[in-house]
């Protein structure tokens, strides 16, 4: 499917970019992707919990169990590491 | 025992020849129907939320709902040309309700037909019902609290947080500490659990284990030495939120068993689930005990699944979990946390009992 293609083209550079236009549009402020959201606070857990919905309709995964960790939503950067992570588990080498 | 009908929270009225004689484009004067005006204030008394529908001019509509002094009782009203279909999904999504909860009343077969098509879970009533509604079940909650009577009241100051927070530049715990939220847990006595029952009824988004008390269970618990059951009600600069949120815990010496928490969707954008277990880790970790939650996934509770998660909790095993209550169904997990203690809520003030100190107190038994 189309979307499927354009979403694993992600890379971490499209990710991080994506992600830091989410979060300027959703708590008006700019953030550098080592930030962290947390303990600035910058964003609450509520909407920690959001970023997780986004994240899954974003990137096409599903964040559960073990990975749904605070530490994992810190950061832009560990965000990007996540979704990379979980794109690469779901879709394994030589699947064209 | 037949099952009880799902209780309607809102109820969308169409205008013309519903809550009017006439059609108001073509007779400006038309007058409420007789027993409407009855019905509307009825329905609201007992904690039905109440909308419009209707095919109108939205200023001319609604100027004459105020002239007929009923305009206060209807929330996110939708006076417009669209598909009424339409409407109700607006409303719904507004109210962060599922459509099984709403029901619409008109007095065209066709406006009531499309309704139904394309929103199968919505009751739909014909307007000759409109005065025998209140004689329905469904419009019949079998409790009705002080917070039912004032439901209205307290959604409309949602309006205007939402409104406030739509106009906020900054952060969103800027926004969280603006509202000057304050959160009383207290144990629950008699007169809690009438509310307590409304709530896990009504809010089973937030049931986070799923599994329900009813209300002859939860007063036995009140007296049970190894429970405790504890309410929350919120309020901020707004006015209250009422009871938002009911928590059982099983306490034995190592290990507290948090077999239900559910708070009302109402308050989940102030984070009042993860304050609340914020505060119940630092008072396990003071007690020194583990803490076990039974979480029952559903399709509408993964927010809970998230605060727990976020909170520390994992599917990692412990041997405390041996010493536990079975569970009654296979599809309860069990998330496990060794505390630490915590920092308060930065974003609201909390007033709670102290639960680690009661209890050491009444396992130890009074010196
Ligand atoms: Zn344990």
């Amino acid at each position: 499917m189309t979307a499927e293609s354009t979403t694993s083209a992600a890379t971490a550079e499209t990710i991080r970019h994506e992600l830091l236009g989410f979060l300027a549009e959703r708590i008006k402020t700019t953030v550098e992707p080592e930030q962290d959201l947390f303990s600035s606070g910058l964003v609450s857990s509520m909407f920690a919990m959001q970023l997780v919905v986004h994240l899954e309709e974003a990137y096409d995964i599903a964040i559960v169990g073990p990975d749904l960790k605070l530490d994992s939503f810190r950061t832009v950067e560990s965000m990007t590491a996540l979704v990379l992570r979980l794109k690469d588990a779901d879709d394994p080498a030589g699947d064209a | 025992m037949a099952d009880k009908p799902t209780i309607v929270k809102c109820l969308v009225w169409d205008l013309d020849n519903t809550v009017w004689n006439g059609t108001l484009s073509e007779d400006p004067s038309v007058e409420l129907l007789p027993g409407i005006r009855e019905a509307v204030i009825e329905l609201d008394a007992r904690g039905v939320l109440q909308s419009v529908a209707s095919k109108n001019d939205f200023d001319l509509a609604w100027g004459h709902l105020e002239k007929l002094g009923l305009a206060e009782y209807f929330v996110h009203p939708q006076i417009s040309w669209g598909p009424k279909s339409d409407a109700v999904t607006t409303i719904a999504e507004r109210l962060n309700f599922a459509l099984s909860t709403i029901a619409f009343i008109d007095d065209l077969p066709t406006e009531r037909a499309e309704v139904n098509y394309h929103l199968p879970e919505v009751r739909c009533y014909a307007f000759d019902q409109a005065t025998s509604l209140t004689g329905l079940p469904e419009f019949s909650p079998e409790v009705v609290t002080v917070d039912a009577r004032r439901r209205r009241e307290m959604y409309q100051a949602g309006f205007r947080r939402d409104a406030e927070k739509d106009n906020f530049k900054g952060a969103d715990e800027d926004f969280l500490r603006s509202l000057d939220l304050v959160m009383a847990i207290k144990r629950a006595d008699e007169d809690d659990l009438s509310r307590v029952e409304e709530l896990t009824l009504r809010t089973s988004q937030m049931n986070a284990t799923g599994v329900h008390y009813s209300d002859a269970t939860l007063r036995e618990l009140l007296a049970d030495p190894g429970h405790e059951v504890l309410t929350v009600t919120l309020t901020d600069k707004f006015g209250p939120h009422g009871a938002v949120g009911v928590l059982l815990l099983g306490c034995h010496r190592d290990v507290w068993n948090l077999k239900l928490l559910a708070t009302s969707c109402r308050v989940v954008t102030f984070g009042a689930g993860s304050v609340l277990l914020n505060w119940l880790i630092d008072q396990a970790a003071q007690a020194g005990a583990h803490l076990v939650a039974d979480f029952k996934p559903t399709d509408r509770n993964r927010m809970m699944d998230i605060a727990y998660r976020f909170a520390g909790f994992t599917g990692d095993p412990c041997d405390c979990v041996g010493g536990l209550d079975p569970l009654a169904d296979d599809r309860v997990q069990r998330l496990h946390l060794v505390p630490e203690r915590r920092d308060g809520a930065t974003t609201m003030q909390v007033s709670s009992p102290e639960l680690a100190a009661d209890l050491a107190l009444r396992v130890n038994g009074v010196a």
